[in-house]
């Protein structure tokens, strides 16, 4: 289903990058860089009221012709975002907030890990092989 | 007949053949073997690296057999990896025969693995008739040979590449060992461990060969829990006669080969020594460590903090940054196979597992163990023993044995006395329980009178031990001797931790319902002697215990060298528990002395320390004083030589 997914720190560097090998990354890499730049907008947009009160799902991001984006942030301000091929029409919004319920799940599994230092690249098979089974669902 | 299967092979053969079996496979060998003499020349080129005088079937023929199994080519390929005839490049009897038992597992859906040998199995359909089989067998063998030479040669290059590795050392063992060696699972390492040939060198050639099978064990963790249970049972028996089926020091092999998971399961000594580091962190058996406990420990054992990470998460099953005991057994054992050179697993060995744990070590024991102890206990003081209780689950982080800060948590170290009271006496001790008890020993009983003259104040039973805290003040309300009151401060300070009760006040005054402790009382204060000896020396231990656990394998040695020594204090210590069961407190004061005692051992250690480095010191000194007067030398000498050149 998903394409890309990544995961990006708080100081927007990556922290978990992953996209199905088939096209060139580079691609997803950059689209993955451009939509940090509506992540934030959003945060601000919504950050003006309690950080309580925002929500993490972000939603669609932007679209572009072959693909959506999807976001969706933690409280600590790590980033999740995820990309999604358009043509898979079926795939619902509910679907895209479990996939990322999922993802948060699988990243506070990451960091219970006390060898794991926060801002250290995730090298988590635990984490790898979920991230592997939310991109191949589809196939 | 396993003999024949066995070939030269010294070990003890790792395959069990029925006899129906071991006559198809001889046959079918006899078949390829002897269509490979008839057949001309496509056999693989390794063929002619034979050993003189084994008996090889050839490439093509079997390559054919194979195929006719009609199993898809990546598990024929697979087969032959884990039989070994790609690592030795030929169809030795033993390759053959393994191959044989891989296909007819994977014939039965049975996952393609060295345990699936173990079990029974049919035996291997070949899709073509028997006769068939004949008939091509018979058939120029070159077509055949020719196609299948194909798919060989990358195998063959792969074949070649391990056999410059491996030769060197299979050649000195006998060809056939090489199947042993080769299945990439945990056991055949113990072969290869034991053997110590190039130890490194092998392992990387195992690790390239780990993929393969490791993808094929991930997706059937279900079946393969189930076959490697068919076939464990079996070997159970064994293992039940035998004493250690984890060496750690690489002894052992040939049982080992017997059970698969056999590296991946923890024995008795391994899981009381995991135990006892347990309770050095963390004294309550049934509580957590915390995560960043338990990574200050596991960093002392030097792995990379990559591996350490996985092992966390493998061994951390709910995933909740703590580990309970059997997680940190778990845990620990995983990063002792590391240590010695085990890759690690995929995923979690099912004996790893915590329930698993928990059920074959039953931690439930102790549990159990505490609540005998409390039976026990029980005629002795019956309501004491539930003001215990609560004070055990409101106290559950005491952090350091030797010092019970008093009161309430020496209520927890009493439930810890009791559970691991119990347990040196059955087993054999390793030396943390026995300085530990030895240790706790004396500060439960005295915390346990303690708290249960307090409760009995409560309680009102208005015997002698609602008088202790009166009696200060008697004597201050006497004043009038001033000898009393001397009498009375210094104890004061030396009971030190604020207790009510002045030591010299104390023998008279027994457990209230008891006036049997009285006359143990004597014997309490000679037996807390001789602990009070062990627990001297047992500090010291307890040093050694806070250097890393870097070094398993000799702890695991220490813990049976000291096993003898912990006897004997195992012996006092039991005998110290029955009588501390029932507990005056004269041992307020022991505790106290015991303080004094291990503070002043931990003084001597460090002064021993101190001289040790000082003459270090000195001797870096002196070797730094030779050093300049050289250098000074040789100066001079440039200086001296210097005047001829200049002129």
């Amino acid at each position: 289903m998903a394409v890309c997914i990544a995961v990006i720190a708080k100081e927007n560097y990556p922290l978990y990058i992953r996209s199905t090998p088939t096209e060139n990354e580079l691609k997803f890499h950059y689209m993955v860089h451009t939509s940090l730049d509506v992540v934030d907008e959003k945060i601000s947009a919504m950050g003006k009221a309690l950080v309580d009160q925002r929500e993490l799902y972000l939603g669609l991001l932007y679209p572009t012709e072959d693909y959506k984006v999807y976001g969706y942030v933690t409280n600590s301000k790590v980033k999740f975002v995820m990309v999604v091929d358009s043509s898979n029409t079926a795939l619902r919004d509910n679907e895209i907030r479990s996939m990322f319920r999922k993802l948060h799940n699988s990243y506070t599994d990451v960091m219970c890990n006390p060898f794991y230092n926060p801002g250290d690249r995730i090298q988590s098979r635990a984490f790898d092989n979920m991230v592997t089974s939310m991109m191949i669902q589809v196939c | 007949m396993e003999v024949a299967a066995g070939g030269g092979c010294g070990a003890g053969p790792p395959l069990l053949l029925s006899d129906s079996e071991q006559q198809c496979y001889s046959e079918l060998f006899a078949r390829c073997a002897g269509a490979s003499s008839g057949g001309p020349g496509p056999g693989p080129p390794e063929a002619t690296r034979v050993a003189p005088g084994t008996a090889t079937a050839a490439a093509g023929p079997v390559a054919d057999l194979f195929r006719a199994s009609q199993l898809p080519p990546e598990t024929l390929h697979q087969i032959t990896e884990l039989c070994g005839a790609k690592r030795v490049g030929y169809f030795g009897p033993t390759q053959f025969y393994i191959a044989l038992k891989l296909i007819a597992a994977a014939q039965s859906g049975l996952p393609v693995r060295t345990e699936s040998i173990k079990c029974e199995l049919p035996l291997p359909r070949f899709g073509m008739a028997k006769s068939d089989g004949e008939m091509r067998f018979g058939n120029p063998a070159e077509l055949h040979g020719k196609k299948v030479q194909i798919p060989y040669l990358p195998t063959e290059k792969n074949s070649l590449k391990r056999m410059d590795d491996e030769d060197k050392q299979q050649e000195s063992q006998s060809p056939t060992m090489s199947p042993l060696a080769s299945p990439p699972s945990s056991p055949p390492h113990y072969q290869r461990v034991s053997l110590s040939h190039g130890y490194s060198k092998l392992r990387s050639g195992t690790e390239q060969m780990h993929p393969a099978p490791y993808e094929t064990r991930q997706p059937i963790g279900q079946p393969e829990g189930s076959s490697s249970e068919g076939p464990g049972v079996k070997p159970l028996h064994r293992q039940a006669s035998l004493i250690r089926s984890f060496s750690v020091e690489r002894e052992l092999q040939d049982n080992n080969s017997n059970y698969p998971d056999e590296p991946w399961r923890i024995t008795e000594e391994q899981r009381e020594y995991y135990v006892n580091q347990f309770r050095s962190l963390q004294p309550d058996p049934s509580s957590f460590i915390s995560g960043s406990v338990a990574k200050n420990f596991f960093t002392k054992s030097k792995l990379s903090i990559p591996e350490l990470s996985y092992i966390w998460e493998l061994s951390d099953a709910d995933c909740d940054g703590a580990l309970t005991l059997p997680e940190f057994c778990a845990a620990f054992h995983l990063i002792v196979a590391r240590k010695n050179g085990y890759p690690l697993p995929e995923g979690l060995p099912p004996t790893l597992q915590p329930e698993y744990l928990q059920a074959a070590f039953p931690k439930s024991k102790w549990e159990c163990t505490i609540f005998d102890s409390y039976s026990e206990s029980m005629p002795a003081n019956q309501q004491p023993c539930d003001l215990n209780r609560m004070e055990k689950t409101s106290v559950k982080d005491m952090a350091d044995f030797p010092v019970p800060t008093q009161d309430v948590t020496t209520g927890d170290d009493k439930q810890a006395l009791n559970s691991t009271a119990n347990e040196p006496s059955p087993k054999d001790v390793a030396e943390d329980t026995a300085s530990k008890d030895c240790n706790s020993l004396k500060a439960r009983p005295r915390s346990r009178s303690y708290s249960s003259t307090s409760i009995e104040e409560t309680m009102k039973r208005g015997e002698n031990p609602p008088t202790p805290p009166p009696r200060p003040q008697k004597t201050h309300s006497r004043a009038s001797s001033l000898d009393l009151n001397k009498v009375f401060q210094p104890s004061v300070p030396a009971a030190n931790s604020g207790l009510l009760p002045p030591p010299p006040a104390l023998p008279p005054r027994p457990c209230p319902t008891q006036s049997e402790p009285v006359s143990e009382a004597d014997l309490h204060p000679q037996l807390n002697r001789a602990p009070s000896q062990a627990a001297e020396s047992s500090p010291k231990k307890d040093a050694p215990h806070a250097q890393p656990p870097s070094k398993p394998i000799r702890r695991k040695f220490r813990p049976e060298n000291q096993t003898m020594e912990s006897q004997e204090s195992a012996a006092a210590v039991g005998g110290a528990a029955s009588a501390a069961m029932v507990k005056p407190h004269p041992t307020v004061q022991k505790q106290s002395s015991k303080q004094k005692k291990a503070i002043q051992t931990a003084i001597r250690k460090n002064k021993e320390a101190n001289a040790v480095l000082a003459r270090l010191n000195s001797e870096l000194q002196q070797q730094l004083k030779e050093v300049h007067q050289e250098r000074i030398a040789l100066e001079n000498q440039l200086e001296q030589l210097r005047p001829v050149t200049v002129l």
